[in-house]
Order: structure tokens, then sequence, then C-alpha cells
């Protein structure tokens, strides 16, 4: 298929992903806004007054109610999408796993924000990580130009009859969904032609072929059976995932896998991270190779399904690895270095692995951060073992009264 | 041009620091250049200091981070030279521009610059003539493609025209059309 390019424009993360919706025209759409998310609600509640999309717009009272409209929706037979940010992810929480378990795929852009308390409205990855057991796929993006195209994406993968999972895009709160930056956006059409018409295996409005959402399946019932289900939908996703993206590849010169590597391949030491801190380390890397140290980039883009056998392949040949986690969970590890040390466990030889915490509520992550990382790993590449396994960029010099 | 150059806008709310910052961003992209626009979120209020930030590029940006050493400085409120260190980070040749009726001589000499390029111009004056408002952001954008040469004037006016087509009347466009060219003139060097 030949390259099709729309325009190129100046806009935010939030109104990239707006006009991607735009594009995708669902059939339903149900939010709640709230920061950072807020203008996403906003510009398509607009597409949906100027007559520019088909959509049922539901305005509904809170995000569990915005959840739950979607699993209606979706129930229906419709195609459906929506958004949300933090305190409102969390409030949707019960019904994520309603979604996922009914095997709706309902395409949510979640704009990352940490959770309360204290209260602060930046970004980082609390929201999405406490979701990664809900059964959504979970897609990171680097940029608003990713997030746009992600969306688009997900809808093809999480509507796939071997799929049929709900997807969750992420992007970073204010870093990117606040952010103007070029972005290339595909003609309306061809979007159309790409996402296609949606057609649901089961419908309740399908009368010729009745079917039951959602009844009591107890002791003697099929509960575990439908969780495998849900696994194995889960596993033949990475499939699907891998295809989407090349197929977007072939429609806009931008392909998409589970991750991309930068300067990887002949580094020694490397960090992993998600999102936005992905650019900011990659600039970090160009710096730090022309004073001659080998250091790579790993971006991990597919959280869920996690890509454990690809990312040792990517990984193995390296002396030392630090996982950036954008999150915490007091009591451990970030929660990507422990999928990521637990995925190096079945290699013979494997390198080295450290845990830094950054970023959190907002507090910014600047090249000297990703420095101070890389030159930890150079150290301990060296020594050749760990000293101290879990660290912090960032924090200020002050007092913590525990 | 050089090759990256990083603006930071200092204002008050209210005075369209962060409109200005997206602007300058929207008007590189039109020719060419890759471009990032971003405010520095925090309790915003009508009046209080805020900044905004504007990255132009002949390569793509990676970089998702405040700007610490800005090769331009725009000051769109002289109280503000009062208040905040203006030129914090500011490169050591960097430029900045305040909008001011003082003469560059004198804004430089009061914040101890040495080698920076100082620009002033009375954008105040030039808003309250040409558009009967208070609002110094256009002229300002005016005087920056003069002191930088980061944008051509004419096709910033053009992109100008198109983009606040469908948001203000045609005399308001032309308003801040003529202070942005009146600024252009006006900036004084130092």
């Amino acid at each position: 298929m030949a390259k099709i390019t729309g325009k190129i424009v100046a806009i935010t993360g939030n109104a990239a992903v707006a006009q991607g919706m735009r594009q995708i025209n669902p059939d339903v759409v149900a939010a709640y806004p709230i920061t950072p998310q807020t203008d996403i609600a906003e510009e398509f509640a607009t597409f949906v007054a100027d007559g520019l999309v088909d959509t049922e717009y539901i305005a509904v009272e809170s995000e569990h109610s915005a959840m739950s409209a979607c699993l209606g929706a979706a129930a229906a037979g419709a195609r459906v999408m929506t958004a949300t940010s933090s305190q409102g992810l969390a409030l949707m929480w019960e019904i994520l796993y309603i979604a996922s378990g009914m095997r709706f795929p309902i395409v949510m852009t979640n704009v990352n924000r940490c959770l309360s308390a204290p209260i602060n409205i930046h970004c980082d990855h609390s929201d999405s990580m406490g979701a990664r057991d809900s059964g959504w796929i979970q897609i990171y993006s680097e940029s608003a130009q990713e997030a746009y195209d992600n969306i688009i994406q997900a809808v093809r993968i999480g509507e796939d009859e071997k799929v049929r999972l709900p997807v969750m895009v992420n992007m970073d709160g204010f870093i990117v969904s606040h952010s103007i930056e070029r972005v290339e956006l595909l003609e309306d059409e061809s979007v159309k032609n790409f996402v296609g018409e949606y057609k649901p295996s089961f419908s309740l409005l399908d009368v010729e072929h009745p079917v039951t959402f959602g009844p009591f399946d107890g002791l003697g019932g099929f509960y575990f059976e439908h969780k495998l289900a849900q696994i194995e939908a889960m596993e033949r996703s990475r499939e699907v995932i891998l295809r989407i993206g090349r197929e977007f590849g072939a429609l806009s010169g931008r392909e998409y896998g589970f991750f991309e590597k930068y300067r990887l391949d002949d580094a020694e030491v490397a960090v992993i991270v998600l999102n936005s801190a992905a650019g900011t380390s990659k600039h970090t890397v160009d710096m730090m190779r022309r004073e001659g140290h080998p250091v790579g980039v790993l971006k991990l883009r597919i959280f869920r399904p996690f890509p454990t056998r690809e990312l040792c392949e990517a990984l193995r040949h390296l002396r030392a690895v630090a996982v950036l986690d954008r999150a915490t969970s007091p009591g451990t590890t970030g929660p990507l270095f422990g999928e990521v040390k637990a995925a190096l466990y079945d290699l013979g030889k494997r390198p080295l692995v450290v845990n830094f915490i950054y970023g959190l509520g907002g507090r910014e992550f600047k090249p000297e951060h990703i420095r101070c990382a890389f030159e930890a790993l150079l150290e301990i590449s060296k020594k050749g073992k760990v000293e101290k396994p879990l660290d912090y960029l960032g924090l200020k010099e002050v007092e913590v009264i525990s | 041009m050089e090759r990256l150059v990083e603006i930071r806008w200092h204002g008050r709310g209210g005075q369209g620091a962060v409109t200005a910052a997206k602007f300058l961003a929207e008007a590189a992209l039109a020719e060419g250049k890759y471009v990032q626009a971003f405010p520095e979120y925090g309790p915003e209020r009508m009046g209080a200091p805020i900044q905004a930030f504007t990255r132009l590029s002949s390569d793509p940006i990676r970089t998702y981070c405040s700007i610490e050493n800005p090769k331009v400085v725009v000051v769109l409120d002289p109280t503000l030279l009062n208040v905040i260190d203006v030129a914090q980070g500011l490169v050591e040749d960097g430029v900045l521009i305040v909008n001011t009726p003082e003469p560059p001589s004198k804004v430089k000499e009061r914040l101890g610059l040495e080698k920076a390029k100082v620009y002033t111009v009375d954008a105040l004056t030039i808003a309250h003539e040409e558009l009967g408002r208070p609002i110094p952001n256009s002229p300002m954008i005016g005087a920056l493609i003069k002191a930088t040469e980061v944008l051509d004037l004419r096709s910033a006016t053009e992109h100008f025209q198109e983009v606040f087509a469908d948001k203000f009347s045609p005399k308001v466009i032309e308003g801040n059309v003529k202070a942005i060219r009146r600024a252009f003139e006006e900036v004084k060097s130092g």
C-alpha cells in the first residue's frame, strides 16, 4: 500500500488523540473530564456538537459511570471509546475487570497522572500500573504522534476476533498531553479504511442470535475457564499487535513493534523506559555516545502482554540494565523492574539489573538524571556487581520525616 | 538560525505568554521546522508570574523537559524585572527581549548582563494604540522576529491572519498584525 499522508500540524497530545478519535468516528463515547485528560473529552464533545462525527456522546457523572456506559454500549455491539486519568482510572477499577472479562474491545486513552495523596495533577505511571492486572492490553506512547498512532492501531488490535480485549493507550500527562508538537495526521479517509467497520462477534442487538452477557457463574460454573480464555486471548494479541504495527507502518511510514531499540545492539549498558522519558533518554544517549560511552535505550511500547521472549533477545548481550520506573510499589521494587528482572531470569548469561524510581508526581526528569543512571550502570559493568539495587533519580535534598 | 533555538517566555497571567509561545511554534511549523511549545503548569492566576517555553529546531525534537539554558528570553511585563531573575540560565551570548520604554543599556546594566544582547520595545504603548487593550504578546512576537530572525516577518503575519481568522474579527486581526510590524520596526538593540 502506498504511503498516504495527511496534514502536518502543531497540536498537543490531547488534541492529537481527539483528532484520532474524530477520524475513527466511534459509535459511542462516554467520558468524564479529569485533569490532564480534560481536553480530550472537551474537544471530542465539540466534534459531536458540530456534527463532525456520528458518535453518541454520553456525558456521565463519574468515571465509574463512564466505563459502565461503555460496557452497556459495547454489549449492544457498538465501537466504544473513552479517556481518563489518575483518580478517574482508579474510580473505574472494578469496571475495568468487567470490560476485559466480558471481552469488550473498548479503547481508552489514559493520560498518565499520579494518584493522591498528596493531591498532585502531574505525571507518573501509578494510575496505569495499578490497572496492570485488569486484563487490558496496555500501550505506552513517547510523543503526541505516538499517542495518535497508537489509538488508531488500538481499535484494530482490540477488535481482532482472535483478541476481543479492551486496550488502554497511555501518554504522559502535561509533558505530552499539554505540549504542542509537530504531528502528522493521516487523511480522514485512510483512517476510516484502516479501522474498517466493527463487526462484533456477539451483540445484544443481534436478536437472531441471542446471547447472555455477565451472568452469575458460581462454584459449579466456568469462571476459571473464562479467565483462561482471557489469558489465551492476551497471548494471541502478541501476533496481532505486530501485524497491525506493520500494517500501520505501510500506511503511515511509522511501523511499530513491542518496543523500540535505540543504539542498543552495540551498547554495553542500557536503560529501559516507558513514555516521554524515552525521548530525553535517547537525547542523553547521543550526548554520551559522543563521549565514547557504550550506552543505549530500550523503550517499551507494549506492557501488556509483556514481551518476555523478545525483550530477553534484545537485552541478553548487555552487561548491565537499569529499569526506570515512574511508579512505585511500596514494599517491593518498581513494577516494570520486577517484570524485566523476572523475564531475564531464564537467560543463562544475563545482564545485571538495577532499578531507578524517577519522576513521581511530575518531578522533572532531565538528561542529567539519565546520565546519573548511565554512570551507575558503567560502574556496575566495570565492577561486575550491583551494590545498590534500588535508587531514586531527581529527589530533592531534604530530610524526609517518616 | 541555529539548528536548535530554545526560548523562555515570562509574563503575567492574562498577557498571552502561553498563546505567544504556541503561536511561534505553529508559525515555525508552517516554515518547515520541528517545534515544541509548553507552559509551566502551576497555580496560574490573572496577574501572577508565569512561564512558557518554545523549542524550534531543524531536526526532530526528542527532549521532554523544561528549558534551563534558553538562547532567548522574552519578558512581556517590565514589572517582572523586579520580581524574578528573568536572565536565569540565559546562555552567555543569549538574547533578552523586554517590553519596556527604557533603553536596552539600562536593562543590561540593571541585570548585570555583559555578553547577552538586550532588546527593548514599548509593547504596552503599541498594544494600547493598535489593539486598544494592554495585551503585549503580539508586539513582542514582532520584536522577537527582528531580534532573532527565527521566523520571516511576512510569513509570520500571514500565518497570524490565517490561524486567527475564525477566532477574531478582521479589525482585531489587523490591529495585531500592525502591532507585530510596528514592534519589529521599533525594537531597540543594545
